[in-house]
């Protein structure tokens, strides 16, 4: 099953979720220059001991009941040893997790990045109270999305009215196209 | 060009439609996003319910959860009423998706026939 980058980060930020961060930080760069992708997934949820982290990346080891093996983590980081990358995860429990993921972009294996817009409304859909920022970078400009800025905007009106949430995907894409033809 | 700007309209008929519904949506729509669920289609029909939701106006969030924990029968729709009620529906495609909307939010009936305990009896 061959997944899209924006599915696969996707992953790593419900875990963030699962975690009950209340702030969730993703961080992507894409650069033709380096010919990388870098992908990076702060949250301060309930964070890992450093049994789990080492334990977190065989496809085996899950904490939840529902399923038997957990895939999110152990995905991320067989894509980034198949693409030429490097994978880490730092973790302290009570303070939260940061997974750091990174591929070489013009790899045969680099799947494509996918629907970033589209993955940041599942985020909000999954809890529409976490402060979520989008940092994205190219080697032309730079966007950012910072959903405590819209829910600002919005005065209480909920970031779950569907308009809305079509709104930010549209907004988050348009963005990330602009970055990459270097207009602000 | 979209900006923060446009969100301020939004509002107002965001606003305008409580109003008009007198206080909360009545219905949460939730959507298992897991692996499993998103290999088994589950991206369109989540996409399905938030654009139909907007344009239809139906009386409900759309939300998603990661997993729910029955992977054979994903996409999995889970519909929680107001009420305290909940059913879980199985195997939806996004044309499901629409009629669950049309006949469960918009008109209060479950859509018997994909819900997962209809979907089991078939099976035995
Ligand atoms: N950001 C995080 N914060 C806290 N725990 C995490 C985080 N990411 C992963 N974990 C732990 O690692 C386990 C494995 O994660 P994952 O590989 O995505 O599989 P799954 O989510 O299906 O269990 C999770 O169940 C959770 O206990
Ligand atoms: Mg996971």
């Amino acid at each position: 099953m061959m997944q899209d980058l924006a599915m696969q980060t996707l992953e790593i930020l419900m875990n963030s979720v699962g975690a009950k961060a209340d702030t969730v930080i993703l961080r992507i760069r894409e650069s033709e220059h380096d010919n990388r992708i870098d992908i990076e997934v702060e949250d301060n949820g309930c964070g890992m001991s450093p049994e789990m982290v080492q334990k977190v990346t065989d496809p085996f080891t899950t904490s939840r009941k529902t399923r038997k093996v957990g895939l999110g983590v152990a995905f991320m980081k067989g894509l980034t040893e198949q693409c030429n990358g490097s994978f880490d995860i730092q973790s302290t429990v009570g303070v939260g997790t940061t997974v750091r993921a990174s591929i070489q972009k013009d790899h045969i294996d680099a799947p494509p990045m996918g629907d970033l817009g589209e993955m940041i409304m599942y985020v909000i859909q999954a809890d529409e109270n976490i402060d979520f920022r989008f940092y994205y970078t190219t080697d032309n400009g730079n966007f950012e999305f910072l959903s405590e800025a819209v829910k600002q905007e919005l005065e209480g009106v909920s970031l779950l009215e569907p308009e809305i949430l079509l709104w930010i995907k549209e907004y988050i894409n348009e963005g990330i196209i602009h970055a990459k033809e270097g207009m602000e | 060009m979209k900006s923060l700007e446009d969100l301020k309209k939004m509002r107002e008929l965001a606003l305008k439609k409580v109003e008009m519904r007198e206080g909360g949506k009545d219905y949460r729509v939730v959507v298992g996003m897991a692996t499993c669920g998103i290999a088994a289609g589950a991206r369109p029909v989540l996409n399905k319910l938030v654009e139909e939701t907007a344009e239809k106006d139906y009386n409900c969030v759309v939300t998603q959860t990661g997993c729910i924990g029955m992977c054979v029968y994903e996409p999995i729709v889970e519909v929680y009423g107001k009420d305290g009620s909940h059913t879980t529906y199985v195997h939806v495609d996004a044309d499901k998706a629409v009629k669950i909307l049309e006949e469960h939010v918009g008109k209060g009936k479950v859509v018997e026939e994909y819900t997962v305990d209809s979907v089991r009896a078939r099976e035995v």
